[in-house]
């Protein structure tokens, strides 16, 4: 088992920066997934771990060993790509088997880790028949169960399951997680798909424009986003950002008052759409709904606070109606205060 | 609608068809028919005068020797090439076009352009002389020096024909994603077992088109050989041609293409049985 330590990689493709100074620490048996848009650089990052690509500058660290020159093979790690890059001229089994080959393992080894990754997986079926004729759910597992065959100390995933429809994705991310818990294998999981992301890891590196915006777990990032991006980006539907002015720690929207920190004057209220609720007489933040989404375990409601437009959830049964003005109570402590001018909440 | 447009896929292909029966199919025919004609009707005749004659068994034995000797070494060039080529970030596109420059030549302009370098006053002597390695003209390409006419021949056919085998694989190489490569390495495999292991594998398809077309032009070569050995050097097509113009003998020489093509059609199932790939084994 082994410790992942990533010290200030930059890389740089020309003058374009894919990464600027990411560094993160990812403990023995952890799972960390690195969550953000496309173009963030989180594959990057992934790949340079990997050693399939090379950092501008930086260090990688597994286990206590500098692997930032090492080849991949050299790094004790395996890997699960997003096109799962199962060899089609090979069984299941021989898939499998494929980094106990190149290890020189024993055939009654290499027998018994291979059977014992395909039950993992529930892969025994197939072991004999060629990848062209699996469902893409079942490649995913021969993909998962070769990384796992090896006993890796790092084990890398490349959004593994975004080519999957999404009911298997579904079944496939809980038995990935109960798979790995098993394990014990320290993982780094890369996803652009905040349910995979909040549902598997025990961290969440945000990354956005080359950089990590926050790190922490799931309920962390979920509650005290760090940055706007982040708030905007977790959740669903993405937290919301009202415009305020702050005086003497006080915010006032409509007849509503928040204490706010005075530290700047251009602030701006994160709330999530299910920190409000309707309040019963009308009164709170006056919000002007658009537009009624009834989405069975809840009401998705858009319309606008003070101009500004949001979305807030409302229990399925609530009484209300598109063009209606209705009032929001909000716990105070549960809302976000961001710099409107860094984009960076206010501690 | 479909039943009033079901001629049109038809009209489409019909220029084709009539283009190959007149051009191909019935030329084919003729010569095979000519083959196996004398005089009055069916005879094993002509093929018998073939057999029979002097620089039969010779034109076979160099025509499998250069074949066995030629392709071999093309796919392995080929191979070392396209690899090189496909891990090249710039300029690959120049040098692209730079190594299949020869497939742009036609084949008796090639042989006459080796003749050029090759000959007693050619300028492989000129630069041995100048370099004080040689006292006089050396003849490579005589019938008292075989085999440096028959590295001669090799060498310009290397030079003329490899680009053919090199394409076909580049375009091959390019359609395998480079997630196999990369997960193989991932998992341990050096340089030179995902080669074995994973990129030729997957590159099976295009080898078997490359050797098929390769293999085939091989057993048809002759103005190479031709211009540099002239008879020196029989091979099957240059004695078909030999016995079709200088002889005049028509039948023999449609008996000489008939096994050219005999010799090709084997070689060609031979390929398609021993490098097929399993339609469950395609990516």
């Amino acid at each position: 088992m082994a410790d992942i330590v990533i010290d200030r990689v930059v890389k740089e493709f020309g003058t374009f920066r894919a990464l600027q100074e990411v560094s993160l620490t990812v403990n023995d048996g952890e799972f960390v997934a690195l969550l953000g848009p496309s173009g963030c650089g989180k594959t990057t990052l992934l790949r340079i771990i990997a050693g399939l690509e090379t950092q501008t500058s930086g260090r990688i660290v597994i286990g206590g060993q500098d692997v930032s020159n090492l080849a991949p093979r050299k790094r004790g790690l395996a890997m699960v790509f997003q096109n799962y890059a199962v060899f089609p001229h090979m069984t299941v089994f021989e898939n499998v088997a494929f980094g106990l080959r190149m290890q020189k393992a024993q055939q009654t080894e290499v027998k018994r880790k291979v059977e014992r990754a395909a039950a993992l997986l529930h892969i025994e079926s197939y072991l004999d028949r060629y990848p062209a004729k699996l469902s893409g759910g079942q490649r995913q597992r021969v993909a998962v169960a070769r990384a796992l065959a090896v006993e890796p100390a790092v084990l890398l995933m490349d959004e593994p399951l975004s080519n999957l429809d999404a009911l298997l994705r579904l079944e496939m991310r809980t038995e990935l997680k109960a798979v790995l818990r098993e394990a014990g294998t320290t993982t780094i999981y890369v996803t652009h798909d905040q349910t995979e992301a909040m549902g598997l890891a025990d961290r969440i590196a945000v990354m956005y424009g080359g950089k990590i915006d926050q790190i922490g777990s799931p309920l962390e990032i979920y509650a005290t986003p760090a940055t706007r991006f982040v708030g905007g980006f977790i959740g669903s539907p993405p937290m919301n950002f009202i415009k305020v002015q702050c005086s003497q720690g006080t915010a006032r929207i409509g007849d509503a008052a928040l204490p706010c920190p005075a530290t700047s004057k251009d602030i701006e209220l994160g709330l999530r759409g299910e920190d409000a609720s309707l309040s019963p007489d009308g009164s709170g933040i006056p919000f002007d709904i658009r537009v009624v989404e009834p989405m069975g375990s809840h009401l998705l409601l858009t319309g606008s606070i003070d101009g500004q437009s949001a979305r807030i959830v409302a229990p399925p049964i609530a009484k209300v109606n598109a063009g209606q003005r209705v009032g929001l109570t909000v716990d105070p402590t549960r809302v976000t205060w961001i710099d409107s001018i860094t984009g960076r909440a206010i501690a | 609608m479909p039943a009033r447009t079901s001629w049109i896929p038809y009209a489409l292909i019909a220029p084709s068809v009539v283009f190959l029966g007149a051009l191909f199919l019935v030329p084919l025919v003729q010569t095979i028919w000519l083959s196996f004609s004398a005089g009055d009707g069916f005879s094993l005749e002509n093929y018998q005068r073939m057999a029979g004659d002097l620089n039969f068994s010779l034109a076979v034995r160099n025509t499998f020797l250069l074949t066995l000797v030629v392709v071999p070494l093309q796919v392995v060039l080929a191979l070392a090439m396209a690899t090189m080529v496909t891990k090249l970030d710039k300029g690959r596109d120049l040098v692209l076009w730079v190594l299949t420059i020869p497939l742009g030549i036609s084949d008796l302009a090639a042989g006459l352009a080796w003749l050029a370098l090759l000959q007693n006053t050619g300028y492989l002597n000129s630069a041995l002389y100048a370099l004080g390695l040689i006292q006089g003209p050396v003849g490579w390409l005589s019938q008292e020096t075989p085999w440096a006419l028959f590295f001669a021949i090799v060498l310009a056919e290397l030079w003329r024909a490899t680009a053919i085998v090199l394409v076909i694989l580049i375009a091959g190489l390019q359609l395998i994603p480079k997630e196999f490569s990369e997960a193989a390495e991932i998992f341990g495999a050096k340089p030179w077992t995902r080669f074995m292991r994973i990129t030729l594998p997957l590159l099976k398809p295009s080898l078997q088109s490359a050797l098929i077309l390769r293999t085939v032009l091989a057993f048809e070569v002759f103005a190479v050989v031709y211009a540099l050995g002239g008879r020196n050097f029989p091979v099957l097509a240059g004695e078909a041609y030999v016995w079709q113009n200088d002889n005049q003998n028509y039948g023999v020489a449609a008996a000489y293409a008939v096994l050219i093509m005999a010799i090709s059609l084997a070689a060609t199932a031979v390929y398609l049985r021993v490098l097929r790939t399993r339609p469950e084994q395609l990516p």
